[in-house]
């Protein structure tokens, strides 16, 4: 498979640069300024782009992604929607990966078939499904792989090394590793077990790995990103598009506090190789 | 009945009921289940295990729990005889100690040192409030907003024991919004925490476990009535929430053809209110939530609708999987019942028979009044009176007028 996420990692790799991966909630505040929000990311420096796909009852979520979500499914937001804002992506940006991420129930009542055809066509390179674990790869992952789309997996400092192997072996694109037991918008509590968590993994696997949850600053990012082949940031993206609201209405700094941020996270993680 | 085509052969080893139940959960917490359901097999080949928990229902809980001839009911209803198993005069007040005793004792073989529930109507969440006192071990209980207003005496009750009590207000404040809670801070505590879900619903091996620690009801009510009538009932009726008093009732008789299976969903408004009920068989379609695929209450984009109940216990959008599975196999009958018609049956429980039922108990009730009077008078139909309607004495007295 050679997906936009493997031709992405590569030539990171050939720049010795690891992986901003920035998350936003797809719909959120509203479909336009959602949109708009989308489009800025790969010129703030985002290298890849998690589609939040909005979900009622978000297990492993914090408050501010649960915010974030309720804000898009009342502007109306959809599973087609989502992949709608894919696509008009893709009509100007046809190397950014886009991983969508969400829970299963939404794919599932879509029809797992007409979704991985829809999502192909609309341009989504993988997806990061947080309550399918390999145990039910037979309900989408494996369809999902045979049609050419990545399936990432989170792995999580309880997924021992005996584990690993059952978590790892359909997973493609790159691993992402949940720092801490917890929910999204927790803070890390030890950055060294980060980059001791990180080798574990990397002694099982040739795919990137990322590190996401809990990581909020430019210091994070280059402390983080030291340590692996990226970071995924998610929580205060989401937050800064919900202080920038009045009423809860978009207001003309949403798009650019979401910008300005992912661009100061970005500058932070270019310290980190250096 | 061979074991082949038993209807008690569920779960499979990956947890399925038919294309029901499974392991829908994140990575975090996959080894944790994974562990407990080995745990779950070593305590149930453990004699010391079983004993230590019959010790407990005998003399904790106060097994077995009678059956009961509700003769005026029975007379008033001019059908069926109407027999009650009496879940009700348990310690605590409802048939959910059965499963929170195997659960504790599991907790503890575990190793564990914290315990958190989610409830609805707190019922599930004294009797883990209960069971942790006893056990000396802390726990949290989540309570959706809604819930702790509508089941104050419940409230009560758990902070007594020493229970923390975390309101939720995600959401309509209701069960669901508890459970999500639950399971939020069950993957930030893998490590300390126990997770004592209160139904037989949730990822495997929860919906088996929880059904095995209440089908002590079914198993109790079927020798019982054999020495009182010396046969089999023709019916036997319960409410289903997430269905843990319905299955521990229905599982003994899941493989008699001759017995009838209801179970009364709640009907809230009425099923053609859209939103207006929590009746997730009658008015809803599989899909995926907590841990297990079942049928389940959402809009066609796979969002999870609120439902209503004017009983909190049963005020939730899924049921557990194995009921899903009985409902598609025609094995079981389930039916919606209005919050009037529980309404209705708490009060003639109450006048008739000196017993005052929980709000989800008059739904199975309700049911049992429909189904007597088109029963001969020589046939028995068996309800699982699951809990005391303490707990809603101040509510059902709002609805009456009763109170200002
Ligand atoms: C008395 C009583 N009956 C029934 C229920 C519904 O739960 P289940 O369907 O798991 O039996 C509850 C839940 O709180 C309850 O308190």
């Amino acid at each position: 498979m050679n997906t936009r996420i493997d031709r992405r990692f590569a030539e990171l790799k050939a720049q010795n640069r690891p992986a901003l991966a920035a998350y936003v909630m797809g719909g959120d505040p509203d479909l336009a300024t959602s949109q708009a929000i989308l489009n800025a990311l790969p010129q703030a420096g985002a290298d890849i782009i998690e589609l939040g796909l909005p979900f009622s009852d978000p297990m492993a979520d914090g408050v501010a992604i649960q915010m974030g979500a309720q804000r898009a499914l009342k502007a109306g937001q959809t599973l087609l929607g989502v992949l709608g804002m894919v696509e008009e992506f893709r009509r100007k940006d046809d190397t950014t990966p886009i991983v969508l991420m969400g829970y299963y129930n939404p794919i599932y009542i879509f029809g797992v078939e007409r979704f991985i055809a829809a999502a192909k066509q609309a341009g989504i390179d993988g997806l990061i499904i947080v309550d399918l674990p390999a145990e039910e790869d037979d309900e989408l992952c494996i369809p999902a792989l045979e049609a050419g789309l990545n399936f990432i997996r989170l792995t999580t400092p309880t997924t021992d090394d005996k584990r690993l192997p059952t978590v790892l072996a359909n997973t493609s694109g790159f691993v992402y590793y949940v720092s801490m037991t917890g929910i999204t918008g927790g803070a890390i509590k030890s950055r060294g077990a980060v980059g001791e968590a990180v080798q574990r993994i990397k002694a099982h696997t040739e795919l990137p790995v990322i590190v996401g949850f809990g990581i909020k600053t430019a210091d994070d990012a280059a402390e983080i990103g030291r340590h692996a082949d990226g970071i995924a940031v998610g929580t205060v993206l989401v937050n800064a598009v919900a202080t920038s609201l009045e009423d809860g209405k978009a207001t003309d700094k949403t798009v650019g506090a979401v910008r300005d941020l992912v661009a100061e996270l970005a500058g932070g993680l270019q310290r980190a190789r250096s | 009945m061979d074991r082949i085509n038993s209807l008690r052969n569920g779960p499979d080893e990956h947890g399925r009921f038919g294309i029901y139940g499974g392991r829908f959960v994140a990575e975090t917490l996959m080894p944790l289940i994974l562990d407990l359901e080995r745990e779950y097999r070593a305590a149930k080949q453990d004699p010391a295990y079983a004993a230590e928990l019959k010790h407990l229902a005998t003399h904790y809980t106060g097994r077995p729990s009678p059956l009961y001839f509700a003769e005026r009911l029975t007379a008033h209803l001019g059908g069926a005889k109407v027999w009650f198993k009496r879940e009700e005069l348990n310690h605590t007040g409802s048939h959910k100690i059965n499963n929170c005793l195997g659960q504790i004792l599991l907790a503890k073989r575990m190793g564990k040192t914290r315990v958190i529930a989610e409830t609805g109507a707190g019922q599930h969440g004294v009797a883990t409030a209960t069971v942790c006192a006893k056990f000396d071990l802390p726990c949290t209980i989540f309570m959706g907003a809604t819930d702790v207003e509508r089941q104050m005496p419940n409230v009560l009750r758990m902070k007594m024991l020493g229970a923390e009590v975390r309101p939720v207000t995600a959401g309509a404040g209701t069960l669901k919004d508890a459970m999500n809670e639950a399971l939020r801070d069950w993957v930030t505590n893998v490590d300390s925490t126990y997770y004592l879900i209160g139904t037989a619903a949730g990822p495997h091996p929860y919906p088996e476990m929880v059904r095995d620690f209440q089908s002590v009801i079914g198993t109790e009510l079927k020798e019982q009535f054999r020495e009182a009538e010396g046969k089999l009932p023709d019916a036997v009726v319960a409410c289903v929430g997430g269905g843990s008093n319905a299955i521990g009732t229905f599982h003994a008789f899941l493989d008699e053809p001759d017995v009838a299976i209801y179970g009364a969903e709640a009907g809230g408004h009425g099923i053609e209110t859209e939103n207006g009920h929590a009746a997730s068989m009658t008015g809803g379609r599989p899909g995926v939530l907590h841990g297990n695929r079942t049928y389940l209450l959402q809009d066609g984009d796979g969002q999870i609708l609120e439902g209503h109940s004017i009983s909190a216990g049963l005020d939730y959008p899924g049921v557990g999987p194995e009921h899903s599975y009985l409902h598609d196999t025609k094995r079981v009958t389930y039916a919606p019942i209005t919050d009037n018609e529980a309404l209705d049956a708490f009060q003639l429980c109450t006048k008739m028979e000196g017993i005052i039922p929980a709000l989800e108990s008059a739904h199975g009730l309700a049911q049992v009044i429909k189904l007597a009077p088109t029963m001969r008078k020589d046939q028995s139909v068996v309800l699982c009176l699951s809990g005391r309607g303490d707990k809603d004495v101040e509510s059902v007295g709002k609805y009456l007028g009763l109170l200002k």
